[in-house]
């Protein structure tokens, strides 16, 4: 059931994302930055952290939910450090990702090559 | 249009755009080479050369991009008859930054070399500007090559393919391969009838403040308006002068904008219009969106199909005009809008 719950979720926002893309003359990487900001401000508002720990992963894994950790990690270096926190906690609280995409795809592009499209 | 006149003190000079040479040059041989995807398009069995790897063995797309030129000269020159040497001067352009496709390309063939950049535009700019090189006497033999590469393409001005985002369906599919075509002073050896370039006219930019890179049939269209427009007035003629007006890259999209935006000027060419984008593929079976783009579009198409149906007969006259959109990747990134050209050349079969 939280698989299910979470395919469910995350499908849903991927698809409100498709629309935006079809519909609007938004390219692809303006639509990105549109989600992560989304993520933080719903985080700001204290929406995001309790629909995450509801919907899991399916909340988690899109581009929103980067979005949330960043604000989370800046108000809680806010927190404990004062003004610094805002430059420090967004990296902190993402760090373990963007190394993973990082260096994961590192990996990948040892095996892999980019074909052309048919 | 007057006819061939070598009286020299008649000015080749026509309307406000346009040039009619004395002694208008020969097509004397032409080739297409391309990739897989055009290969399997309507057009394959006309192309003198279907590369199934879209590498060619090369490390990267633009070095393939290269090869594909490299390939395209040495077919030309040979079905001429020619060596590398009897050739004046090269001129040749493509989509990459700088040309790399066309320096890198040509190098080791050792003909003189005039790049060219005129986007999508370039084979007409190229044989433009090889025929004048031709009629004003500066040269006997020129060569005019293009290319065009998918994968190098989407790299340079969309998105690299690795990042494999999705295309609306206003966008085109970048043809990947290169054209090329070897004037001359004398009639060739080439089977079925002589084909020559009796003018052309230079195209304006033209730019209606398009932003979209994903929608450059609507940039460019109205520059193929404004080119076959004055096109008509210089000369004198009506579109059905011609067997078939040839737009290079328009697709569906820009196709559609072209003949509503004539018939404002009370031009219909609903009847004699034909767009190398939209012959290329099928748009049906091979996914393509608006229809095909890029350098080689064009190229391939004129230097296969459209010649073809010259040397035999089937047309007479055609007005052969490539679209280009003039924008790069800076400017489009700095929000500018995406001016359009068109250069059109007639081709006259005897």
């Amino acid at each position: 059931m939280e698989y299910v719950k979470a395919f469910l979720i995350g499908g849903a926002i991927c698809a409100l994302t498709q629309i935006l893309l079809d519909t609007t003359k938004l390219m692809p990487g303006r639509v990105m930055v549109i989600l992560v900001c989304t993520g933080a401000v719903l985080s700001a508002l204290g929406i995001y952290e309790p629909f995450a720990e509801w919907a899991g992963a399916g909340a988690g894994v899109p581009l929103t939910g980067f979005g949330n950790t960043l604000f989370k990690g800046v108000k809680e270096a806010v927190d404990k450090e004062g003004l610094l926190g805002i430059f420090k906690g967004g990296f902190t609280s993402s760090a373990v990702g963007i190394s993973a995409a990082l260096i994961f795809s590192y990996i990948a592009s040892w095996i892999f090559n980019p074909k052309m499209k048919s | 249009m007057p006819e061939n006149n070598q009286a020299s003190n008649k000015p080749k000079m026509m309307g406000s755009q346009s040039i009619v040479f004395h002694n208008p040059p020969y097509i004397i041989a032409a080739s297409s080479v391309t990739g897989k995807k055009e290969g399997e398009g309507p057009l394959g069995h006309f192309f003198d050369l279907v590369q199934e790897d879209p590498l060619i063995g090369k490390d990267t797309w633009e070095e393939a991009e290269s090869e594909f030129m490299k390939l395209a000269a040495q077919i030309a020159i040979q079905k001429a008859g020619l060596t590398n040497k009897d050739i004046r001067y090269m001129v040749a352009g493509d989509l990459l930054g700088q040309l790399i496709a066309s320096s890198f390309g040509v190098a080791e063939l050792g003909i003189p070399y005039f790049g060219l950049f005129g986007a999508c535009s370039t084979m007409g700019e190229a044989i433009s500007i090889a025929s004048i090189i031709i009629d004003g006497g500066f040269a006997d033999k020129v060569l005019a090559a293009t290319s065009s590469h998918f994968a190098g393409a989407e790299k340079q001005f969309r998105f690299p393919l690795d990042y494999g985002n999705q295309r609306p369906y206003s966008a085109s599919w970048t043809v990947t391969g290169s054209g090329a075509v070897i004037l001359s002073d004398q009639k060739g050896n080439n089977k079925g009838r002589a084909i020559r370039v009796k003018g052309v006219t230079t195209g304006k930019i033209v730019d209606y403040g398009i932003k979209d890179p994903m929608n450059m049939g609507a940039a460019m269209a109205p520059a193929a308006c404004d080119t076959i427009k004055s096109h008509l007035e210089d000369f004198n003629v009506k579109p059905d002068h011609y067997d078939r007006i040839i737009t290079g890259d328009l697709g569906y999209v820009g196709s559609a904008i072209l003949i509503d935006l004539l018939k404002e000027h009370n031009i219909d060419i609903s009847n004699n219009h034909m767009d190398c984008g939209k012959e290329i593929f099928d748009q049906e079976s091979q996914d393509t969106h608006a229809g095909g783009s890029g350098c080689a579009c064009s190229a391939v198409t004129f230097a296969s199909y459209v010649l073809k149906q010259l040397e035999e007969g089937a047309w007479k006259r055609v007005l052969f005009l490539p679209t280009g959109s003039l924008h790069s990747k800076v400017s489009y990134n700095e929000g500018n809008t995406m001016p359009g050209i068109a250069h059109a050349v007639v081709v006259e079969a005897e």
